[in-house]
């Protein structure tokens, strides 16, 4: 996982959280971040805004979403999937 | 002061089941899925390419082009929806009569489709002027403003807006004011046309629309697909519709507004229930006597699992022989216009006795474990029905009816 992408993706979320960035780390679930929906959806919307991408993510079909959101780890890898197809 | 008994004499519509309240019912009754590809300007920009579309649907066909310049596509629909109701109605507004009758429409919107394409022309093609009508066009009041002056009304008239339970409270107002005696008749409905680029990427973003279908109360469901479209009913008071042998379709027996106090987007199962519990009550009747509800059912997670428990809590026991169906999957989620729409779903169970069906269902959940009427309509005799509308805001309305016998 590159640093600096992971490092822009945990501000972004503990900017979205109201955390202390130094409490989010790699394998920080969602819940632990105490993000809500809409938390979820500014965060994704933000990053998105950074990277220029676009993340499927569909809130009522979690279980089905390429996009896994669960930890934060989970989040960094799909972002540098998703850069990955753009440089291609 | 004691109140007086509403019914309902006239009804209208056009939405993307049918574009009359008898192709509505027919396509209630068949299970007609009006959900389907998209088709309007920068498609291709968009993620969410499914819709309710109203299918065939030209303007030019029902407005001239001075009354075009005018009305928004939410108006439009509007219009003709209370057209139909009126002839529905059978009614001649005298002078006397035109004094008191107002109309109150639901629009979570209103003229989106104007603000769309008026900020397309400003900001991604350049142009330094709009048409000088964009602002009588776009304003929430324009679709009851227009039925007041197109049918002579000049009583009390407002638009309301309340996101998704527009149309219930538009409904529920009007209900009010006829029951109270401040007017014998009423129009009252609700109107959306949100299937604009500008409405739909908006949507998009909360992330909640569905590209498959709408699926309420089904395991696989996975959120909302967007609809538009209008009705509009007219609301009388009782000895006034019997007095001149008016053909009454059904009555209006109670209505509840509460508000959530909680979330912004996600629902309160306390806020339901109060609302249900508090329209059973203002209809003065038992729990045990709905037979159907149409629900608010749009298809996510969150409010299909919290409306489901939510019609537990008030109906206890009698919520596993009660009928409950979402016609979202039908013709998708109307917003500002759903509740109106479904209204007619529950004008068809009192007067045809037929229960529309929640269509698409594929499997059940078992955080939703009522009879839920899968893809097929159903033959009942019901004599007490509801229709439920719980929006983002929390602002939650509810709607009683009952037979006309």
């Amino acid at each position: 996982m590159t640093s600096s992408t992971y490092q822009a993706i945990a501000d972004i979320i503990a900017e979205h959280a109201l955390l202390d960035v130094g409490l989010v780390k790699p394998d920080t679930t969602v819940d632990e971040l105490g993000l809500d929906s809409l938390g979820m959806v500014e965060t994704l919307f933000a990053i998105e805004e950074l990277f220029d991408i676009s993340i499927p993510f569909n809130a009522s079909d979690i279980e089905n979403n390429s996009f896994d959101t669960s930890t934060v780890a989970t989040i960094v890898a799909g972002v540098e999937e998703l850069l990955s197809l753009k440089d291609n | 002061m004691s109140k007086n008994r509403v019914v309902i004499t006239g009804q209208g519509t056009i939405n993307p089941i049918g574009s009359s309240v008898s192709e509505t019912w027919d396509g209630m009754s068949s299970g007609r899925c009006a959900i389907g590809p998209l088709d309007i300007e920068d498609l291709d920009r968009l993620s969410i390419r499914i819709g309710g579309q109203v299918e065939g649907y030209v303007p030019e066909d029902h407005f001239t082009r001075q009354e075009l310049a005018l009305y928004d596509r939410f108006t439009q629909f509007a219009l003709i929806a209370a057209g139909e109701a009126l002839d529905d109605a059978g009614i001649t507004l005298d002078d006397r009569l035109a004094d008191k009758c107002g109309v109150v429409i639901g629009t979570a919107g209103g003229g989106l489709n104007t603000w769309n394409s008026s900020y397309r022309a400003v900001y991604a093609e350049g142009k330094n002027r709009v048409h000088p009508f964009v602002v009588p066009k776009l304003m929430n009041n324009a679709a009851a403003s227009h039925i007041s002056m197109t049918f002579t009304l000049r009583g009390p008239s407002f638009s309301v807006s309340t996101a998704c339970a527009s149309s219930n409270h538009a409904i529920g107002l009007a209900f009010g004011m006829v029951r109270d005696g401040t007017t014998p008749v009423m129009l009252t409905g609700g109107s959306e046309s949100m299937l604009c680029f500008g409405g739909i990427k908006a949507w998009e973003a909360l992330r909640v629309m569905s590209s498959d279908t709408c699926r309420p109360f089904s395991a696989n469901r996975s959120g909302m697909v967007q609809g538009e479209g209008a009705a509009v009913f007219v609301l009388e008071e009782r000895e006034h519709a019997l007095a001149r042998n008016a053909c009454i379709i059904a009555e209006v027996l109670g209505f509840c507004m509460t508000s959530d106090a909680g979330d912004i987007v996600v629902p309160s199962k306390d806020g339901a229930a109060r609302a249900m519990s508090g329209a059973i009550g203002d209809a003065g009747i038992d729990p045990e006597s709905i037979g159907y509800i149409n629900a608010h059912g749009t298809g996510t997670v969150a409010n299909d699992r919290t409306e489901c428990m939510a019609i537990i809590e008030v109906f206890g026991d009698h919520a596993d022989r009660l009928m409950l169906s979402s016609t979202k999957s039908m013709h998708g989620h109307l917003i500002g216009g759903t509740g109106a729409v479904e209204l007619l779903a529950c004008t068809l169970a009192l007067k045809r006795g037929v229960i529309a069906p929640t269509i698409g269902f594929q499997a059940p959940d078992p955080e939703c474990p009522l009879d839920v009427v899968p893809n097929e309509a159903r033959q009942a005799s019901v004599s007490h029905v509801m229709s439920n509308a719980f929006a983002f805001g929390g602002l939650n309305a509810v709607l009683v009816l009952g037979s006309s016998d």
